[in-house]
């Protein structure tokens, strides 16, 4: 949830902090800085005892197969192909229609919006809302609204780039306006001084100095769509596939499912397939959330 | 902070018809109706999830009355003598969201104070990102954790306590820890933006950093901390696939946390699997327990918005 407020976190790590150290000397103050460390070792040793029980059990079957053969009913002949290749397919798509719209709206409502017009608070209020839905709500409207067009099939790549990217909208849009947020106004009055119209102080100037923080926060939210589970089970995304997607109207499953999938299996054998894919998923995972904050650390301006 | 102009370019009144541009800009006004019309879209998103959830659920509550719905004590959807009341799907729901509470609320905000007030920059710089990666965890693996490890391995095995395959003692705890970063991060800025002054002001007083932690700092930033508390309350309501692996699928009354039980979320999810027809009533049950679940996480985002602006204090 690192997307709500990069603001803040730029004043507090700009500003050194003329806080006094030590004085922790009274048992009460000590006993409390204890427990403050406390509070971040267990939630650390909770994250360690995860991955390494993960790998542990995942170890066995973390090999080429995983990455090559087609789910089987015989735990050792299944991999999860089909699953990457959907999770990567889904993921794209839901990047090529989300992203294009969050910024719009992002931009729209930052730069262009009356804030004093009481339909644009509403629209903020309700970008707010939307962020906090439960992602199985979006599951229902997705599906709700295929059955409203008459879709038979409901696990198709297209339909589940819709749900993910209604899911992950929101999010787009309040990093969008966040990262538009810190970029200082003297460069968009230093552009209009200089004959430019606000659209192209938008497009040369403060969109460009916009997009790391854009791309860190767009990277986080969809590798949250990535991970998510929920509103594909309910589009029914659930099943044996044993192809390889090959387009918008194509079935698939995605990774979280498979393992979902093999986590409900009564054999044992079927749990390690479930953990090894798991950290398949958490190192792709991670590695997103690399690129994330090496973007923030690198190219994030300061003003 | 930033509004240029309104809707539609620079129109000053009384301006100088010198100054008038001379092309008229068409594709301008294309660009300001596209980016217009990106930001209304989310209009049209909520307003199509009041639909696409109350017309199925309208046509639920024509067959089933409200208040059996809302007060009834037995959830057996599939049976032959179908009885629909919410409440054993309500009372899952709390007790995982209470247990995942219990965890998440003192250990996100133990670990944002020492982010914000204890931690040098270099550590912080360090830790902030792990606690990230406990964000980042997808949740059909916590799940998968709960299951086997936090449910078989500790609780039945190590601890031999009287549970069976599932419980939704496993489910919450494991779900409050999926909560504590978002909890720590929204906290963790509303103590950050406190003002250095009022730290100063009272170290000068002679305060300790645990005084000025708790007396000054917490207060001040009372109405974000509130805030990340109820939009994790939010989460673990809407919570899905830990749930869904960890919690079990039985539809009763929990009366104890080392039983299963069966949240709204895990309802939604399971039904979902078997092939619901558009149209039946199994179908428009799913969607009357999800505009449940819609409205209930939409009055707790409202209060968390409302005790943002009450309570909010700018300096």
């Amino acid at each position: 949830m690192s997307v709500f407020a990069p603001i803040s976190r730029q004043i507090g790590e700009g500003t050194i902090r003329g806080r006094a150290r030590g004085g922790d000397t009274s048992p009460a103050s000590i006993l409390f800085l204890g427990l403050l460390w406390l509070s971040l070792l267990l939630a650390f040793a909770f994250l360690v005892t995860l991955i390494v029980t993960t790998v542990i059990e995942g170890s066995p079957r973390l090999n080429a197969m995983l990455l090559t053969e087609f789910p089987a009913s015989r735990p050792e002949e299944a991999g999860a192909r089909p699953a990457i290749l959907g999770s990567m397919m889904v993921i794209g798509f839901t990047a090529l229609m989300t992203l294009p719209l969050g910024i719009a709206a992002g931009v729209h409502l930052e730069e262009f919006s009356d804030r004093n017009n009481w339909w644009n608070r509403i629209v903020e209020l309700n970008v707010q809302n939307l962020a906090a839905v439960p992602s199985i709500v979006y599951g229902l409207l997705t599906l709700g609204a295929l059955s409203a067009i008459g879709v038979k099939d409901k696990n198709i790549v297209i339909a589940g780039a819709t749900a993910l990217s209604l899911l992950i909208l929101p999010v787009i849009i309040i990093v969008t306006r966040e990262a538009l947020r810190g970029v200082p106004i003297e460069i968009r009055q230093g552009s209009l001084a200089l004959g430019a119209t606000p659209l192209q102080t938008l497009f040369r100037q403060t969109l460009p100095s916009a997009i790391p923080g854009i791309a860190t926060g767009s990277i986080l939210a969809l590798s949250r769509a990535l991970g998510e589970a929920a509103p594909l089970l309910i589009l029914g995304a659930l099943v044996f596939v044993s192809f390889d997607p090959n387009g918008l109207l194509s079935g698939y499953t995605t990774m979280p499912i498979q393992i979902f999938n093999w986590t409900g299996r009564p054999q044992d054998e079927f749990h390690i397939l479930a953990a090894a894919a798991s950290i398949l998923l958490l190192v792709l995972l991670l590695a997103m959330n690399a690129i994330a904050i090496v973007i923030r650390n690198r190219y994030q301006k300061r003003w | 902070m930033s509004t240029l102009t309104t809707e539609g370019g620079p129109v000053v009144p009384g301006r100088p018809s010198a100054l008038t541009p001379r092309s008229p800009r068409v594709g301008e006004k294309v660009v300001y109706a596209i980016l217009r019309s990106a930001s209304l879209l989310t209009i049209v998103i909520t307003a199509g999830i009041l639909v696409a959830l109350a017309i199925p659920a309208a046509e639920f509550f024509a067959q089933v009355p409200v208040t059996d719905f809302l007060f009834g004590t037995r959830w057996a959807p599939q049976f032959a003598d179908a009885s629909f009341g919410v409440l054993p799907l309500v009372s899952a729901t709390l007790w995982t969201t209470v247990i995942a509470l219990v965890v998440a609320v003192p250990f996100g905000l133990g670990a944002a104070v020492f982010l914000s007030e204890y931690a040098h920059p270099t550590l912080r710089a360090v830790l902030k990102p792990i606690l990230e990666v406990l964000a980042g965890i997808p949740t059909v693996v916590y799940g998968y954790f709960a299951l086997t490890f936090v449910q078989t391995t500790v609780f039945r095995e190590w601890l031999q306590l009287p549970t069976e395959a599932f419980s939704v003692l496993a489910a919450g705890l494991v779900m409050g820890v999926m909560i504590v970063p978002t909890i720590a991060s929204i906290s963790e800025d509303a103590m950050s933006a406190v003002p250095q002054n009022m730290r100063q002001g009272s170290a000068a007083l002679g305060a300790n950093r645990m005084q000025t932690t708790v007396r000054v700092v917490f207060p001040a930033a009372l109405s974000g901390i509130i805030a990340a508390v109820v939009l994790g309350i939010s989460r673990a309501v809407g919570e899905t696939m830990i749930v869904a692996i960890a919690a079990g699928q039985q539809a009763r009354i929990v009366e104890n946390p080392l039983e299963l039980g069966q949240t709204m979320t895990g309802f939604i999810a399971n039904a979902a699997l078997g092939d619901a027809r558009v149209g039946s009533l199994e179908y428009d049950t799913l969607y009357a327990v999800g505009l449940l679940l819609f409205a209930l996480t939409l009055i707790i985002n409202f209060i968390s918005i409302a005790i943002v602006r009450r309570f909010r204090e700018a300096y």
